[in-house]
């Protein structure tokens, strides 16, 4: 993309298959950094890898890849981690909970039973600092975004959008549907890493009342 | 000598962030790289103090910005002129000066260009975050707590004292870049230019676009002739990571030009601005005028070398003076 970053692609589908190579390929990157590199974006399909241009040819850095991207499959890397993330779904901390219960004709409990009855992928961080994209919902939960954005969400909303699930680590804007918040601080800039979640991690849901939300805070 | 207090902020004006050249390194976790709009000007201005050319300045947006020296610091305004004025008297842009304790630093209104960077001799004294004093307003760290400035702030510098002898200084005049309204940016088409129909690139490289007043530090949103994806080819892509200068076309065919606050998207990007070019971006306002002009990637290259090559230059003139 422009004169300062390869874009390298690993498969043209949302699939955790492919999005394990995008994985294994960055900590390849990571453990044989090339000189000149100054950033990488892992995500779903593909790695960007963002270099300055002044320091390392382009032509360099694709031999480079090449030849990295010829290891994956044969080195060890990181096992992820398993998360459990609590959340209070539906009243005021799931405002779209009704109408996802409408559109799919489930009830709110079988909408809950159904997003907390899967183990989700973190396919990758990205829209803004701590937000992960994760997939896949059941099929039966599948949701189009909301036609009108919403212009605040607020801090820890757990949320869907067609086959994916997602956390707004800070209030901001956003058109997925809500269907409940967790207490969970999804992004803090003074930790390392800064995010709960990183690419490649497992997450399971598990739904807690009002009560609880005090405990985890 | 210790951390002592330098300006106070009398007015912030709309939108003063303190920013640096950027954060960088933590993409993988959705942390978008922030950082100077117009990085040459702030550079030149670090360059005019004596800093390193990464110090953190304070980026004016258009106007409002009041200052007040609290002791004797040296100073250098670059980038869009604001109509910086020192107590009742204009400032020379582009040249180091000392503002003596209590003396005011006012913007006063936009002349040319957009954004104007104030660098102090000595810096501003800010705690690093992931590697950088660059101020990510989304999120809300960085800088002055990831907030924009607001009145009654006061700034520190370690021994500021020790910048005052580079006072006097000026940036070659052949290297001032000079703004108009009319911007002409320079491209290289990809990544996804292919699934774009031809007239549709044609209409992107010969047609003017005017910037929407809803540009801000992740975006400038521009609008005109419509941009028109091949039939069957979906609005949105699988999402990937972008870099500032790259050119979306969501669904309405109006084109975006990603800046430094965000590291991924979901929309096909037709091409992407030149690293060369890149500094205009920061000073191009609502109403002003863009045209795109295909390069090639060798252009692109020879284009910045040469920028790099007089800033070389400049540096060494510095070191030879002193």
């Amino acid at each position: 993309m422009g004169d300062r970053s390869l874009l390298v692609e690993l498969g043209d589908e949302i699939s955790p298959e492919v999005n394990r190579r995008v994985r294994e390929l960055s900590v390849i990157l990571m453990e044989n950094p090339i000189e000149g590199v100054i950033e990488t974006v892992p995500a779903y399909r593909s790695l960007l890898v963002i270099y300055n241009p002044l320091k390392i040819d382009l032509v360099i850095i694709k031999n480079r890849m090449n030849d990295l991207q010829k290891k994956i499959g044969e080195i060890q890397i990181p096992e992820p981690k398993t998360l459990e993330i609590p959340v209070i779904y539906g009243g005021e901390y799931g405002p779209d909970m009704e109408w996802v219960s409408q559109y799919h004709n489930i009830t709110v409990e079988g909408i809950i039973q159904l997003h907390t009855g899967t183990t989700y992928q973190v396919y990758m961080i990205g829209f803004m600092p701590g937000f992960p994209y994760m997939g896949e919902l059941p099929e039966g939960l599948a949701t189009p975004r909301r036609e009108t954005p919403r212009t605040v969400i607020p801090q820890g909303s757990v949320a869907i959008a067609q086959r994916q699930t997602g956390i707004y680590p800070v209030e901001s804007p956003g058109g997925w549907q809500i269907l409940g918040r967790t207490p969970l601080k999804l992004f803090n800039s003074l930790h390392s890493p800064p995010t709960l979640l990183e690419m490649g991690d497992l997450v399971r849901f598990f739904s807690i009342g009002e009560k609880e939300l005090k405990q985890w805070q | 000598m210790a951390v002592v207090e330098t300006i106070e902020v009398l007015t912030p004006g709309p939108l003063t962030t303190l920013q640096d050249l950027g954060r960088f390194g933590y993409g993988r976790y959705g942390v978008p790289p922030s950082g100077a709009l117009d990085a040459f000007s702030l550079r030149a201005a670090n360059l005019l103090v004596g800093n390193k050319e990464n110090e953190a300045c304070l980026e004016i947006t258009m106007f409002g910005l009041r200052i007040k020296a609290l002791r004797d610091v040296v100073i250098a305004v670059t980038g869009g002129d604001l109509l910086p004025f020192y107590n009742d008297k204009p400032l020379s842009m582009w040249a180091s000066f000392i503002l003596k304790e209590g003396d005011t630093l006012s913007f006063r209104g936009v002349k040319g260009g957009c954004r104007s960077y104030l660098a102090i001799g000595g810096g501003f004294f800010l705690t690093e975050v992931m590697g950088s004093r660059s101020t990510n307003l989304s999120s809300g760290f960085g800088g002055l707590d990831g907030r924009p400035l607001k009145k009654g702030d006061i700034f520190t510098a370690h021994s500021p004292q020790l910048h005052l002898k580079t006072a006097g200084r000026g940036f070659p005049q052949d290297l001032v870049p000079r703004y108009s309204r009319e911007w002409r940016l320079r491209v290289i088409f990809g990544p996804q230019d292919d699934q774009f129909t031809e007239k549709a690139k044609s209409t992107f490289c010969n047609s003017p676009y005017q910037v929407n007043p809803q540009s801000d530090r992740t975006g400038i949103r521009l609008s005109g002739p419509s941009v028109e994806r091949r039939p069957n080819v979906h609005e949105s892509i699988i999402s990937e990571g972008v870099i500032p200068g790259a050119i979306q076309v969501p669904g309405d065919g109006q084109p975006i030009i990603i800046l430094v606050e965000i590291v991924t998207g979901g929309y096909r990007k037709i091409a992407t601005v030149i690293t060369a070019d890149l500094p205009l971006l920061g000073q191009m306002k609502p109403g002003d005028t863009v045209t795109f002009k295909q390069v090639s990637l060798d252009d692109a290259y020879e284009t910045l070398r040469e920028i790099e090559e007089r800033i070389k230059r400049f540096k060494e003139s510095l070191s030879s003076q002193s």
